[in-house]
């Protein structure tokens, strides 16, 4: 951060600037899958407690999305896809990202606590420490490995949410973080076979540039046997009922085959069709989060109306 | 000339009023969390030195 003044502040910020720092879009995901941890336990939780805790775990998510823009303002500048982003575009001051992500951050983890119990807060701490120190600072300009760690960060908002409910941690949420964790290096580095990315501009480590496309297609498809693994052992917990099991086994059909495919192709024959193999897959793997999560919640739902057992 | 209105003012008026509403936000929050918390009339005696029978434990049911 040795240039850190050369952002300098060419326009008064707006609200909606300060919103734009913590991530909206990464925070309806942690809502979403917070949600659902939160809801599949088998543990009635009050409404109010449940709003409360979901949102201080969106804006402890949030926090962190500050800090990674606070200290990885070089890096957003020099890409495209970033350089829009409040700080490079000179709108809010580093020091503002970096009061604001601290501050949040406290917050968040304090009205947690408040709001259902200290193993949820500690983990949602651990959590921002574990996204904006370990990977934004330490890992994500030194290894190629930095979307594995990165993905670590994204895949515990189910287990806070679980931890809210519960108050602690156990093998449905270790598999619900799991389902998170496995897929999001096969999911990324699909992306990252397609698109034109510049953080070789930005020095960042990618897979797809340090080891080349074949590694990627290779470690895609190894991902997505161990998620499979995953996300089938999930469905065989108390928290899973019919109509998982059923989305899992299609779903992680579909995504095998589609690891398989990318895994079998050379980058010549990618580049004949326009990597269709690997949009269409990189497509599955939005649906395919989304699918299993929703899943959860309609047991969840369908427990609570009481026409499947177990579980709550 | 110095402009009445200028549209830095409406940016910094559109900022403030963001702000006191997520506070006002955080109030109504803390609020119905602490009416919850108490209505829902949770164990919320602590040690002060008094004897307590309803804080001790009930040697035979551990309860």
């Amino acid at each position: 951060m040795s240039d850190i003044n050369a952002y300098e502040r060419v326009n008064e910020p707006g609200f909606g600037d300060y919103v734009a720092l913590l991530k909206p879009r990464v925070m309806s995901l942690v809502v979403f899958t917070a949600f659902v941890g939160l809801m599949v336990a088998p543990v009635p939780v009050h409404p109010v407690i449940a709003f409360t805790s979901i949102l201080f775990i969106a804006i402890g998510g949030g926090a962190s999305g500050a800090l990674n823009m606070w200290w990885d303002a070089d890096i957003d500048a020099v890409m495209s896809r970033t350089k829009k982003r409040p700080i490079p575009a000179g709108k809010i001051a580093p020091g503002e990202a970096l009061g604001l992500g601290v501050a949040l951050s406290g917050l968040s983890v304090m009205m947690l606590a408040l709001a259902s119990n200290l193993l949820a807060a500690g983990l949602l701490a651990f959590t921002i420490f574990f996204y904006a120190v370990i990977y934004t600072m330490w890992l994500k300009r030194w290894t190629p490995q930095n979307i594995v760690i990165g993905g670590a960060a994204g895949a515990f908002p189910p287990m806070i949410g679980w931890a809210a409910a519960t108050g602690s941690i156990s093998l449905e949420s270790v598999l619900m973080f799991g389902l998170i964790f496995f897929w999001t290096p096969p999911h990324f580095w699909a992306l990252c076979l397609f698109m034109k990315s510049d953080y070789s501009d930005a020095k960042v480590p990618m897979l797809t540039v340090t080891h080349g496309h074949d590694a990627a297609r290779r470690q895609i498809f190894i991902y997505s046997l161990v998620l499979a693994a995953s996300a089938i052992a999930l469905g065989l917990t108390s928290v899973a009922g019919p109509v998982y099991l059923a989305t899992a086994i299609v779903m992680n059909l579909m995504f095998v085959k589609g690891g398989w495919d990318i895994f079998r192709r050379s980058t010549e024959q990618a580049q004949a069709d326009s990597y269709k193999v690997e949009k269409r897959y990189f497509k599955l793997s939005l649906i395919y989060l989304s699918l299993h999560f929703g899943a959860l919640l309609a047991d969840a739902a369908l427990r609570g109306l009481g026409l499947i057992g177990g579980g709550a | 000339m110095i402009k009445v209105e200028h549209e830095l003012h409406g940016r910094r008026f559109g900022r403030n009023v963001g702000l006191g509403l997520s506070l006002a936000g955080l109030v109504v929050i803390v609020l119905l969390l602490t009416v919850v918390k108490v209505t829902r009339g949770s164990n919320m005696e602590a040690f002060d030195h008094s004897v307590r029978p309803s804080m001790t434990v009930d040697e035979e049911t551990g309860n």
